[in-house]
């Protein structure tokens, strides 16, 4: 790989391009910010990458810069000046490509530059001249749903760069390919950004990919989730680092992957003991919020007994990553699982491997009834609301309880559709442990009498 | 809102390979263009035309093809109109919630209200307005399509509108594509095969009030507007019958040519517009394989087309300097000022406009006797009992059938094209022969009353009943047989929930158009004198010929609120339920 230009530039950053001071985010009335206060500076020459859990905020942060949505509180600078409507300066690549399946490839392409009085002859000129650059030479006429992902994504990188943006905006832009088709895009676009091939002067990336964001980019900043903030910031590798299995490139993944994975303790701490140095720069110590209840992984009855079957099978243990391509699972939902695991404390995470508690173990070798028996004591040791509800079951009259009642209740800590997620995954569990019936239609939990005095 | 029928698709046949167009479609579609030109300006002449009472509809078949193609024009110039009138409609509501939430139940309403019952009141008012022109006819039989037609493309393009994926709308704003091409790339493109649909649905409900409105007679004078529906009409008061099958078969031979010539090319046309990245099947048309491969067409398209819609693009787009400008001129707080007062006042001006028809309205109705409100009472009893038999009778027979159809992909095949061609003929036009046959009868007008409902309604039932007899999903079939779930337990545990919620979707279109149907079908001109029974559709009618407008306003305000409550309390209620309990998959 070529040494580069972009390389120096990015150890001594330029201007500020774009900045966000404050900004917080709210969806309609809720309580509870899917922003909390963000701050952020975009320099020229800069590759930055948002990394983060799902539902930590960070593509809402990115159609905040990019002027689709605006901030609840706090602004959005740029070149200094304060934004109102759709940044000019961004063109964004989308996760789902975003093309508009009528036109041609040409036509989607030419799309990005028919609002800049280009004269027609200049315009087709650009257009083709991108066409080339990514790779799309001979598509031309081509329908998108005549490609394959990976061929349309290009048409959406095309689509970008001809409008020469001063900030490429990504929104997971490989995250819908595979993974051979998504590295190839990945190594061409490392290339055309560090021989300075396109005219952009800065890369924002917003992706939940850790190898992702350790191989490309120059900045990378971790979110938290609930609310979405920026845990802690990471200064990228040098590019002779990036390349895979350097010793460096290990550590740096690591310790992203104890942060994310550690949702409630110090980032920063977490990095300083993985990477022994210490991140760019400290953040304001944010204090978490006071939290009522423990955040309910969304995960099924079903995927939870299995995971549990599936690691006492192969010896009560296995590292996250084995076990997410053995069971052919993206890492995001295997983590998950685990989490679900280790919250009824059926299992531990270590490190990056999971192994299965005596009672795990247990667990796994009973038949169908004392197993959910054990699910059921396990559920009301270690899940506050599931006893909460139980308790206000065993309290009412009718031993009943208004689905609106207990998702009010949840509205105080989450936000409604991460309420509602947290209420669907409560309701399964509660089911699948005879704790309580759901009558969908009318909304009601019902005390399962048989067992409610468990 | 009734769902829409899918269009039939066929396996493809090659549509990349358009061979070129042989000499004579050439010189045929010549002729085409120059019929529609001839057409058009015979049609104009027409209008300008004195309204002369006396001018009666001719019997001779020679004239049929005139009759026919005066109401074709009819059909598509209304069609226009309610195109017109939904995409603005359904783009204005989708441009803020403000106006969503304003606009959305309005056209709720809208639709509900039985439009027949407004006929009356509009043929007079607008002949009022033209008067000694026929222009008032026209125009009233151009309303009454237009209302037949326009809400459920509102509803389906406003659907569309809604739906798109947010991040094409965030691709549309982030490469600055200004209104106009927002509009004319991607909005409308997602919206087509939709309208498409819905339009062949608009159409064929809007042959219905053409025939009515054709038939329609003003006065006791003999006003009636020349087509296909006053030909029918004067062939029955003739009980001239051969006049009577030629000029059905006419009409049923226009309404089956159309879909060829028209909708079958539009739907694979619009099929590029198909937003799932692969497809199985493509519609096929043969006049589109043609039209595609013609050089005339071909010429059409490069020489004056296409320069013309660069023309319009250029004109109506707007730049990123142009929207700049703007910006700064709509963020300036002067402007806004202006803005917020201009639409304050408008707000106003229509709230005002409401309360004084109100007004006007309550004092109208206070003229009313108790004696009137008594006749109103029992007549709208009248045809709440005729509606539900047969509203009952459709349920009844088409249930067995429709799933009879529905399930059986042999009968399906065969059955289907016949079915169609017959729903397809509106009821209107078959009432003259029902009037012939049993206005002798004792009684004959109630018989024939309940039929034209049940002519009119019964096709949306079946066709809804058959859909949801096709989405039974095989496995399920499987599983019911494998278990020895046979005979009645069958049908309460597979057949009819699976069904339901199709069921309640027809039967809401079928009561609206039920209580439409009462007003032509209570109170009858027939053969020179009128014949009319207790109901509410004979006292609207009745009213409107009289010239009592009390008792019209308070007929019609009645019924509309009559559909509007058994919308609201039965079937809507009905259709939450289905919604939520046996919605499959």
């Amino acid at each position: 790989m070529a040494t580069t230009t972009r390389a120096l530039t990015s150890r001594q950053p330029g201007t500020v391009l774009l900045a966000a001071e404050g900004v917080r985010k709210f969806f309609g009335d809720d309580r509870s910010p899917v922003l909390e206060r963000i701050d952020l500076e975009l320099r020229e020459g800069e590759f930055v990458a948002l990394l983060g859990p799902s539902g930590s905020g960070k593509s809402t942060l990115l159609r905040i810069l990019a002027g689709l949505l605006d901030p609840s509180d706090g602004r959005v600078l740029v070149h200094g000046s304060p934004l109102h409507g759709p940044n000019r300066q961004v063109a964004i690549v989308f996760q789902g490509f975003a093309l508009f399946p009528w036109l041609t490839v040409y036509q989607n392409v030419e799309l990005g530059l028919l609002a800049t009085n280009v004269p027609d002859a200049e315009r087709r000129e650009r257009a083709l001249r991108a066409i080339d650059l990514i790779g799309l030479d001979g598509f031309e006429e081509a329908f998108p749903k005549e490609l394959s992902g990976g061929m349309k994504q290009r048409v959406g990188f095309a689509r970008a760069l001809v409008v020469q943006p001063e900030v490429l905006f990504m929104d997971e832009p490989f995250s819908a390919l595979d993974v051979l088709t998504a590295e190839t895009l990945r190594s061409e676009l490392r290339d055309l950004w560090s021989d300075s091939a396109m005219p952009t002067k800065s890369v924002l990336m917003v992706t939940h990919n850790i190898d992702e964001a350790v191989s490309m980019a120059d900045r990378i900043l971790v979110f938290g989730a609930n609310p979405g903030r920026i845990r802690v910031e990471l200064k990228g590798l040098r590019p002779a680092e990036r390349r895979d299995k350097s010793a460096a490139r290990t550590r740096l993944v690591d310790a992203i992957y104890q942060v994310i994975t550690n949702p409630d303790e110090d980032a920063e701490q977490l990095v300083e003991h993985y990477t022994a140095r210490p991140p760019t720069r400290r953040r304001r110590a944010e204090p978490p919020r006071p939290r009522r209840y423990q955040t309910l992984p969304d995960v099924s009855i079903d995927d939870l007994t299995g995971f549990v079957q599936y690691l006492s099978g192969i010896g009560n243990s296995g590292t996250l990553s084995d076990l997410a391509r053995d069971l052919q699972m993206k890492g995001e939902v295997l983590f998950r699982i685990a989490e679900a695991t280790d919250l009824l404390g059926f299992a531990d995470i270590q490190e990056r491997s999971v192994f299965l508690t005596p009672l795990g173990q247990r667990f796994a070798s009973l038949e169908l009834d004392p197993q959910k028996a054990l699910f059921r004591h396990s559920v009301l040791d270690h899940i506050s609301l599931m006893r909460e509800i139980v308790h206000r079951l065993e309290e009412s009259p009718s031993h009943s309880l208004e689905s609106e009642v207990v998702l009010e209740e949840l509205e105080t800590s989450f936000t409604s559709a991460e309420a509602r997620r947290q209420f669907e995954t409560l309701v399964d569990w509660g089911r699948y442990a005879e704790l309580f019936s759901y009558d969908d239609v009318d909304g009601e939990l019902r005390l399962d009498e048989e067992h409610y005095n468990v | 809102m009734s769902q829409p029928i899918a269009p039939v698709t066929r396996p493809t046949s090659t549509p990349a390979a358009t061979a070129p167009a042989p000499r004579w479609v050439e010189v045929l579609l010549l002729c085409a263009v120059a019929a529609v030109i001839f057409g058009v300006m015979r049609v104009a002449a027409e209008w300008r035309a004195p309204l002369s009472p006396g001018a009666h509809i001719e019997l001779s078949p020679a004239r049929l093809p005139y009759y026919a193609a005066l109401s074709t024009l009819r059909m598509v110039l209304a069609y226009i109109v309610s195109l017109a009138f939904s995409l603005a409609y359904a783009r204005t509501a989708a441009a803020s919630r403000a106006a969503e939430r304003v606009m959305l139940p309005l056209l709720d309403i809208l639709q509900s209200i039985p439009i027949l019952s407004f006929m009356p009141g509009v043929v007079l008012g607008l002949v009022a307005l033209f008067p000694g022109r026929t222009l008032g006819l026209e125009l009233a039989a151009v309303i009454l399509i237009f209302t037949s037609q326009a809400w459920n493309l509102a509803f389906s393009f406003h659907q569309s509108l809604i739906t798109i994926p947010g991040e094409l709308t965030e691709a549309a704003r982030v490469y600055h594509l200004g209104f106009w091409r927002t509009f004319t790339r991607l909005e409308l493109p997602f919206g087509v095969i939709s309208l498409v649909a819905n339009s062949m649905m608009s159409w064929a409900g809007g042959w219905f009030f053409l025939m009515a409105s054709e038939q329609f007679t003003l006065g006791n004078g003999n006003l009636r507007l020349p087509g296909l529906g006053s030909y029918l009409a004067a062939a029955a008061d003739a009980g001239d019958t051969r006049a009577l099958v030629l000029g059905l078969l006419t009409l049923v031979v226009v309404i089956v040519l159309i879909d060829p010539l028209l909708w079958r090319p539009l739907v694979a046309w619009s099929d590029r517009f198909k937003f799932e990245t692969s497809g199985t099947e493509q519609p096929s048309s043969k006049v589109l394989d043609v039209l595609r491969g013609s050089v005339l067409v071909d010429a059409l398209k490069s020489r004056v087309l296409r320069p013309l819609a660069r023309r319009i693009d250029r004109a109506f787009s707007s730049s990123i300097a142009s929207e700049r400008a703007e910006e700064a001129a709509a963020g300036s707080p002067a402007r806004r000022r202006v803005w917020t007062s201009v639409g304050t006042a408008l707000v106003a001006l229509a709230i005002l406009a409401v309360v004084w028809a109100g007004v006007l309205s309550v004092h109208t109705l206070a003229t009313l006797s108790s004696g009137d409100w008594e006749h109103i009472a029992v007549s709208a009893g009248a045809t709440l009992a005729r509606t539900t038999i047969a509203l009952i009778i459709a349920a009844a027979w088409t249930i067995p059938a429709g799933v009879a159809i529905g399930t059986n992909p042999q009968w399906s095949r065969r059955l289907q094209p016949l079915v169609q061609v017959t729903a397809s003929i509106p009821a209107t036009a078959v009432f003259p022969v029902l009037l012939l046959a049993l206005l002798a009868v004792p009684g004959g007008l109630n018989v024939a009353a309940v039929a034209l409902m049940l002519l009119g309604t019964q096709w949306y039932v079946l066709f809804n009943v058959i859909a949801g007899a096709m989405a039974i999903p095989s496995d399920l079939k499987e599983a019911a047989t494998n278990y020895h779930v046979v005979g009645w337990r069958r049908w309460k545990t597979l057949i009819l929930p699976a069904i339901f919620p199709y069921l309640v979707t027809g039967m809401i279109t079928a009561t609206g158009g039920a209580w439409n149907a009462s007003i032509v079908a209570e109170y009858v001109n027939f053969a020179g004198h009128t014949t009319s029974t207790v109901g509410l559709g004979a006292l609207i009618a009745g009213a409107a010929e009289r010239s009592q407008f009390p008792l019209l306003l308070a007929g019609t305000l009645v019924m509309a609120g009559i559909v509007i409550i058994i919308n609201r309390l039965l079937w809507r209620r009905l259709y939450g339920y289905a919604e939520t309990r046996f919605r499959l998959g």
